[in-house]
């Protein structure tokens, strides 16, 4: 099957025949990726360029390794170290990526609709790694392989998603992708950290945590920024871990077999116990290995689409 | 130099005409408003079938001269006026420099008479250079000219600075033009609710925008003095100054056609065309704009014609200018949004589009009674048109509205007895 767009920017814009395909292709790379040699000829004579505009570890490790294993050319910019830092516009960093005959472009912004804004401009797919508080698809796609590898399928589980939802572009992709594919999402977090309207994107919201969690399938704590105390959205990391923290007591809410989740970087004893992160049924881990499945699924799909 | 022009609907709200007849101008001077007017060797217009108004005055427009001329200058920013059937224009001051003082009122004025297509009313700084700190000099830019002051783009923080403003200016029969927004609550991209959840960019609450109304309307009420209210655009900010003014404040407000004609849902697809300060806000601000127009709590619509250059709106949507285009549409738009829904009959759009933002202004325009500056707009109510910004004489494009099929295409456009656009 073929994607409608050449781009992939966000859950939102996917159907859900098209997010079970592309979970599908995930699948199937994962079986490269547990084998032992880790090569493949899928993306030879393909160009992969990500574009930076924001720290991350993992996620760019993660499409660099996808390329690589999957004999992709692959380079590298990062804002600072590029034109980017002599005042050229996005379109033109953009345009000149495409130029050079990139048939993908991975790009990760800290403004909201950056990557929508680049592939209007260029030839090259665009691929969302993380755009402000928008989405990040691929997270989505990683979070829904390593659900559906515990849990045997997404309809009708029960997913809670717990923390500072507002700044979240995990939260905002998996809540479109879980609802598209039928599972039910319950949101918990702090009201200065809960976005207005949010009920809008059919799902439920509570202040109180334990509610949220309760018969939960899946738990899904989101990373908690140290500038949102700056900012004066909390008091204290402290009072955040006591009230909306993952601790033992608050899982034994969710289902007994209920896995818990988190994008990571994970900042222990905030919204994670150190307890609960070492856990079995924690799969952090699990979600990093399906990161790079998913994110060779999506460069295969993306690359191979641009030959026609 | 005479014009006759004939057999249109004449409506002029300030004298409560709506009739079918003729208009005759001498030497720049509404001469006779009649019937079979002889037409004498003048310039005869045929208006049959179209509406005759006093000429547009859009109290709140950005002509970015001096200073930010490749967005728009005063040149082409008045013709794009006298093409969207506005003969007056009152311009904000945050140009650069900034017009915070005499001297630069005075260029103003005077480009204006050397290039501009339509009136030229200049607002001076409430503070200097903007900067919220010191009161501009407020007497010696009335003296040169300027009609209001404000610190438009900006909010004046202080309540302190802005009692000081009501009181200093009101010696000088000087409007206070407030543009509202607490900036400690303002600090998003759109409207807070589901469409700025939806997209991830951080919104900004209408309480933004309506505690500073409020407080400038307490702040006036107190000391008993004049203020006007710029781009209302939120339910609760009309309701405020519905009250403030059974309460006998005497506070006057405008909205611009962007509130009345759109919501936050523009947005959608990271749209930096419908990105403005105040934000659009939603369908129920929208009807309480509308009935805040219908029941005269607002005074008048103005464009707030904010011109930017593609290159400031080709970008990511936080980093984008706030603002849009207005002159070439706000008739348009009215008409399709407000007249042709039977919100508003077309002498009450005129006299929000014309009498009313005069007479808040002070300046001896908007009306066609005979001895008048002969400004007038010739408009056909009901012929359908498609917006085409390329063919807009703004030198910016910065509209949400292109392709957008309107009525009230402005037929001629008539200053001081000149005619400056159309025919």
């Amino acid at each position: 099957m073929k994607l409608a767009s050449k781009d992939l920017l966000g859950m939102k814009d996917l159907s859900a025949e098209e997010i079970r395909y592309i979970l599908y292709q995930a699948e199937i790379m994962k079986q490269i990726l547990v084998q032992g040699a880790k090569k493949t000829p899928h993306l030879q004579g393909k160009t992969v360029v990500t574009l930076f505009y924001e720290n991350s570890t993992r996620t760019r490790m993660s499409f660099e390794l996808a390329s690589k294993y999957m004999s992709a050319n692959a380079a590298n910019i990062t804002a600072s170290g590029s034109s980017v830092a002599k005042g050229e516009t996005l379109i033109d960093t953009a345009q000149t990526i495409d130029a050079m005959g990139t048939d993908v472009i991975v790009i990760r912004h800290s403004m909201s609709g950056a990557p929508h804004l680049i592939a209007k401009h260029v030839k090259a797919a665009v691929v969302n790694a993380g755009d402000g508080m928008n989405e990040h698809p691929t997270q989505a796609f990683l979070d829904m392989l390593t659900m559906k590898e515990n849990k045997g399928q997404i309809e009708d589980l029960r997913v809670a998603i717990i923390g500072d939802v507002a700044h979240s572009r995990v939260a905002r992709s998996n809540i479109h992708a879980l609802r598209k594919l039928g599972a039910d999402v319950v949101l918990g977090g702090p009201a200065t950290l809960m976005p207005k309207d949010i009920e809008l994107m059919d799902v439920k919201a509570y202040n109180n945590v334990d509610r949220a969690i309760d018969g939960a399938d899946v738990v899904m704590c989101l990373r908690l920024q140290k500038e949102r105390q700056q900012s004066g959205l909390l008091p204290s990391m402290r009072e955040y871990s006591k009230f909306f923290g993952l601790d033992e007591k608050r899982l034994a809410l969710a289902k007994p077999d209920a896995i818990v989740m988190h994008p990571g970087p994970v900042n222990r004893g905030i919204e994670l116990c150190t307890g609960v992160l070492d856990l079995d049924r924690a799969v952090v881990n699990d979600q990093v290995t399906n990161g790079v499945a998913v994110r060779m699924a999506v460069l295969n799909i993306l690359a191979k689409r641009s030959n026609a | 130099m005479e014009i006759l022009i004939k057999g249109g609907r004449v409506i002029d709200p300030a004298s409560g005409l709506d009739t079918v007849c003729d208009v005759q101008i001498v030497d720049g001077v509404i001469a006779k408003v009649g019937d079979n007017l002889p037409a004498d060797g003048a310039t005869v217009i045929d208006a049959t079938g179209k509406i005759v108004a006093p000429g547009l005055v859009d109290m709140h427009c950005h002509l970015r001269e001096p200073g930010q001329e490749y967005k728009e200058d005063i040149k082409s920013g008045t013709l794009a006026a006298a093409r969207g059937g506005f003969t007056s224009v009152a311009c904000m001051p945050n140009t650069s420099p900034v017009l915070d003082n005499a001297a630069l009122i005075s260029f103003v004025k005077n480009r204006a008479k050397e290039v501009g297509s339509v009136n030229v009313w200049p607002i001076g700084a409430i503070s200097k250079g903007l900067a919220g700190e010191q009161l501009a000099e407020i007497g010696d830019m009335r003296a040169a000219g300027a009609v209001a002051i404000s610190d438009d783009g900006k909010p004046v923080s202080s309540p302190e600075l802005m009692r000081r403003a009501l009181e200093y200016s009101d010696m000088f029969d000087t409007l206070v033009i407030s543009h509202c927004e607490e900036l400690s609550l303002a600090n998003g991209y759109m409207n807070e609710g589901a469409v700025a959840t939806r997209l991830g960019l951080k919104g900004i609450p209408k309480a933004a925008e309506e505690v500073q109304i409020a407080r400038d309307i307490i702040l006036a009420g107190e000391l008993g003095k004049r203020i006007h209210i710029a781009h209302v655009s939120t339910s609760g900010g009309v309701d405020i100054i519905r009250q403030a003014k059974k309460a006998g404040i005497r506070v006057t407000a405008e909205t611009c056609p962007h509130y009345f004609s759109l919501t936050d849902e523009a947005v959608d697809g990271f749209n930096t065309n419908a990105k403005m300060n105040p934000p659009l806000r939603n369908s129920e601000d929208v009807a309480a704009v509308i009935g805040g127009l219908a029941d005269g709590t607002l005074d008048a619509i103005a464009t707030d014609h904010a011109p930017h250059h593609v290159d400031e709106k080709n970008v990511e949507f936080a980093a984008a200018a706030n603002g849009i285009i207005g002159l070439e549409t706000a008739l348009g738009l009215a008409i399709t949004y407000l007249v042709k829904p039977g919100h508003m009959s077309l002498s009450d759009l005129i006299s929000v589009m014309s009498a009313k933002p005069a007479a808040i202004l002070g300046i001896k325009r908007g009306t066609l009674q005979a001895g008048q500056a002969a400004d007038v707009v010739i408009f056909d109510a009901d012929e359908a048109y498609t917006v085409d910004v390329s063919s807009f004489a703004s030198k910016s494009k910065n509209s949400p509205y292109d392709g957008w099929e309107l009525y009230g295409k402005v037929c001629c456009t008539i200053v001081d007895g000149k005619i400056v656009a159309g025919k």
